[in-house]
C-alpha cells in the first residue's frame, strides 16, 4: 500500500533531510521510498513543503502529495503563517514541534519539543536549533513509518562523527518524549 | 551493488564518478547546481581524479569540455534552462566536430516570469543541434542512462554528445532507492574512452573546424546524419547489454512499452511524469479502456519505425506535452503526429512552468481523451488543447 | 474539458492579453512584495543603546532595506520585514547587535 505524508518546514530547519531520513528508513526495512521537496523560493526562513511516500512495492508517482495521512509541522508560526487545515484537512493527524498540544480542528494532534531537544543537544546550525532529526524520529513514530532502529540506522548516511551522536540523542528524545492530545 | 537512496541530482554525480570523467566544467544554475556541487566535493575529497574547471558562463563551460574532449578525455557537464540556452552555439561545434561530451539537463521552465521549476521546453528547444536526447523517469533511470550516455556517445558508431534530461526538483531534488553497481564492474563494462585518431596535443599543431568548402560542411553533415542513425542500434544494444548486466530494473531501447500488448488507445508522454501516467493507465483499464502507454525514453534519435508501430494498430493516441511551439503544437506533438501515418493523434498541452500534473489529472486526460474519440470528435484534434482545469476561460 | 484556441474577436482579444501582461507579466518595487516576511525569522535582532556608536555599517549591509539610520538615533529595525538573517549582528562593529530567539 502507498502511504503519504507530508513535512511543513521552513527553509534551513532540515524539513527535507527529515523526509530523506525516513525514506532511508523505510529502505534500511526493505520497502520503496520516495522524498520530495516542493521549493517556492529557494529562501532561508520560506515555507518548505517536502512529501514523503513509502511503499511495499515500487514507486511510481511524482505529482505532489495533495491527500497524505499525516502531516508535521516544524514550526508552531508556521501554523499562524499557512492554512494547514487546507493543505492537509482535518481528520488528517498533525505532528507539532511545539513544548506542549494545540486543538487544530477534528483531529489528532500529536507533539514533541524538538526545538528544546535540539538547543539542550546543541544541535544548531548557523544559529538556528537543527530539529529534523528530532522530527523524523518523532514522525516515524507517530506515523508508524519505521522502527528508532532504523531511523538512527539512516542517520548514519546524513551525519557523521560528534553530529551523528548529537542527532542520535535527538532521535531517542524524541522518540520517548513525543504525545498525542 | 549497492542500494542507496539518492536524490536525482547526487545519483548523476554518482554515475559520472563512476564513469571516471578527466574533465568536468560547469556554471551553476538551479536547480542543476547540486550535480555539480557534488561532483565538485568529489573532486575535492580526492574521490574523483578529474580535473573541475570553473568558468563565468555555461558558454565557456561547454567550450571547456569541447576542447578537453577534442583532447581525447571523457567529459561532463550539466546545466538547466537558461544555461541551455546561453550554451546554444557550442552545442552545435560539439556535435558538428563529433565530440561525445555527456551532459545532465535538470529540466525547467524558460522565463519570464521567473520560474524555477520544471517543463521541457529547454531541452526539447536544442533538439535540432544534433545531440542524442534522453528523457529519464526515474531517478534510477537517471543513474543509468548517463552511465549508459559514456558508452553510446563514445561508440565509433556514433561519436555524437549525448544530452540526459532530469525533470527539476521532480527528479533532481527527490530521493528515490537506487542500485549502484560497483566501482570495478562498472570499469570493465565501460573502459577508458578511445581517443579519436587526430587527438588535440601540445607540440602536434592542427584545428579543428576551419573554413571549409560547401559541399565539405554538407558531407560532414551526412555523416552526421547518418551516425544519428546508427545510435538508434547502439541506444538498444547499450542499454540491453547494461539491464542485462547490472538488472536494475529500467528499461532499454528508445521507447518503454506499458500495457500496449493488445491496447486500443495510445498515450505518449516523455519523463517523470510518466509513472503518474502508468498510474492513469491502470485506472483507466479496470474502467474497462483499454489505454497503453508508450514512453518515449529518447527523443533524439527519434524512435520513428517504433512508434509507427505501435500508432498502427490503435485507434487513436494522445501526447502529453511538457512543451510547446507557439504557433504550432506541443513539439512532442508534433514530432509524434508527422509519424503517424492514418491514426489521429490529440495533443494536451500540459505542466507548464512546472504546474503540478497528477495521476488524478491524467485520469481526466485520457478519459476524456478516449470519449472524444468514441463521440467521433477527433476532427478537431487538428489544433492542440491546453489543460488548464482552475482557468474558466472558454 | 482542455482549452482550444481558435481567433474569432481579435481585437478584444489582443486587449484582454495586453491586461493579462500588466497583472501578471510586471511587478512594481513596493515594501514586502514576497508579503510580512518577518514571518519568517527565527532570531530577532536587537541592537543596544548603550554600545551602538550610530556608524550605519548595519544600515548599509541589511540585505532587506529594513533599516532605518540617521547619526542622531539608534537604528530602527522594520520588524515587519526583517528576516532575521542576522547579517547586521554580524557586521556590527561594537557587537551592539545581539541575535536573539523570537518568541513562539
Amino acid at each position: 500500500m502507498l502511504r503519504e505524508f507530508m513535512i511543513l518546514s521552513r527553509g534551513g530547519q532540515g524539513g527535507v533531510t527529515a523526509s530523506r531520513i525516513l525514506a532511508t528508513a523505510a529502505a534500511v526495512e526493505g520497502r520503496w521510498a520516495q522524498a520530495m521537496p516542493e521549493f517556492g523560493a529557494e529562501r532561508r526562513g520560506a515555507i518548505v513543503r517536502s512529501y514523503l511516500r513509502v511503499s511495499e512495492e515500487p514507486i511510481r508517482r511524482r505529482s505532489a502529495v495533495r491527500e497524505p495521512e499525516g502531516v508535521a509541522v516544524f514550526s508552531r508560526r508556521i501554523i499562524e503563517i499557512t492554512d494547514v487545515n487546507k493543505l492537509a484537512p482535518p481528520p488528517v493527524p498533525l505532528l507539532l514541534n511545539s513544548e506542549k498540544g494545540v486543538v487544530l480542528g477534528e483531529r489528532r494532534v500529536f507533539y514533541v519539543d524538538a526545538t528544546g531537544i535540539a538547543l539542550k543537544l546543541g544541535l544548531l546550525v548557523a544559529g538556528w536549533p537543527l530539529v529534523n532529526t528530532a522530527m523524523a524520529a518523532a514522525m516515524a513514530k507517530t506515523f508508524n513509518i519505521a522502527s528508532l532502529e532504523s531511523v538512527k540506522k539512516a542517520m548514519g548516511d546524513y551525519f557523521r562523527g560528534k553530529t551523528l551522536e548529537a542527532n542520535l540523542a535527538a532521535a531517542e528524545l524524541a522518540w520517548e518524549s513525543v504525545r498525542g492530545l | 551493488m549497492k542500494k542507496k537512496i539518492l536524490m536525482g541530482s547526487h545519483a548523476v554525480a554518482e554515475a559520472v564518478k563512476l564513469a571516471r570523467v578527466d574533465v568536468i566544467s560547469a556554471y551553476p544554475i538551479t536547480p542543476q547546481t547540486v550535480i555539480v556541487e557534488r561532483l565538485a566535493e568529489m573532486v575535492e575529497r580526492g574521490e574523483l581524479k578529474s580535473r573541475y574547471v570553473r568558468v563565468e558562463s555555461e558558454h565557456s563551460a561547454l567550450a571547456v569540455v569541447y576542447g578537453a574532449s577534442a583532447g581525447g578525455s571523457r567529459v561532463f557537464t550539466a546545466t538547466s534552462s537558461h544555461g541551455l540556452l546561453y550554451m546554444y552555439e557550442m552545442l552545435w561545434w560539439v556535435t558538428n566536430s563529433r565530440l561525445p561530451v555527456v551532459m545532465a539537463v535538470a529540466t525547467r521552465a524558460i522565463g519570464p516570469p521567473w520560474n524555477i521549476h520544471t517543463d521541457h521546453n529547454d531541452a526539447l528547444t536544442i533538439r535540432d543541434a544534433g545531440w542524442i536526447i534522453g528523457f529519464a523517469e526515474s531517478v534510477q533511470e537517471a543513474f543509468d542512462m548517463t552511465l549508459q550516455a559514456y558508452k553510446i556517445g563514445e561508440d565509433k558508431r556514433v561519436l555524437l554528445p549525448v544530452m540526459i534530461a532530469l525533470d527539476g526538483f521532480i527528479l533532481s531534488h527527490t530521493s528515490e532507492p537506487v542500485l549502484v553497481p560497483e566501482e570495478e564492474e562498472v570499469a570493465d563494462w565501460l573502459p577508458p574512452r578511445e581517443p579519436l585518431p587526430f587527438k588535440v596535443e601540445p607540440g602536434k599543431p592542427f584545428a579543428v573546424g576551419n573554413l571549409g568548402p560547401d559541399n565539405v560542411t554538407m558531407e560532414l553533415r551526412w555523416n552526421a546524419w547518418k551516425a544519428a542513425e546508427r545510435a538508434k542500434r547502439v541506444i538498444e544494444e547499450v542499454s540491453a547489454q547494461y539491464e542485462k548486466r547490472f538488472v536494475t530494473g529500467t528499461s532499454s531501447g528508445l521507447v518503454e512499452r506499458y500495457e500496449t500488448e493488445g491496447a486500443k488507445y495510445l498515450a505518449i508522454s516523455i519523463g517523470a511524469w510518466s509513472g503518474d501516467v502508468k498510474e492513469a493507465v491502470d485506472a483507466l483499464r479496470e474502467e474497462g479502456y483499454d489505454v497503453g502507454l508508450a514512453r518515449i525514453r529518447y527523443v533524439r534519435p527519434f524512435p520513428r519505425e517504433e512508434l509507427r508501430d505501435l500508432l498502427s494498430s490503435v485507434r487513436a493516441a494522445v501526447v502529453l506535452d511538457r512543451s510547446v511551439s507557439m504557433g504550432h503544437m506541443g513539439i512532442l506533438g508534433s514530432e509524434v503526429r508527422a509519424v503517424s501515418e492514418r491514426t489521429p493523434v490529440k495533443n494536451v498541452i500540459a505542466g507548464i512552468g512546472g504546474v503540478d500534473v497528477s495521476y488524478k489529472d491524467f485520469i481526466s486526460i485520457l478519459r476524456g481523451f478516449v470519449e472524444e474519440y468514441e463521440a467521433g470528435l477527433s476532427g478537431e484534434w487538428s489544433v492542440a488543447e491546453w489543460y488548464m482545469p482552475w482557468v474558466t476561460e472558454r | 474539458m482542455g482549452m482550444r484556441y481558435v481567433p474569432s474577436d481579435l481585437e478584444g482579444e489582443a486587449n484582454k492579453d495586453l491586461e493579462d501582461l500588466r497583472n501578471k507579466l510586471l511587478s512594481r518595487p513596493s515594501p514586502g512584495a514576497s508579503g510580512p516576511t518577518g514571518s519568517w525569522r527565527l532570531f530577532r535582532p536587537e541592537v543596544s543603546a548603550a554600545k551602538c556608536v550610530k556608524c550605519g555599517i548595519c544600515w548599509l549591509y541589511c540585505p532587506e532595506d529594513v533599516i532605518a539610520w540617521t547619526q542622531r538615533e539608534l537604528p530602527r529595525i522594520d520588524y515587519t520585514y526583517c528576516k532575521g538573517c542576522g547579517v547586521c549582528a554580524s557586521v556590527c562593529p561594537t557587537k551592539a547587535i545581539e541575535m536573539v530567539v523570537e518568541g513562539e
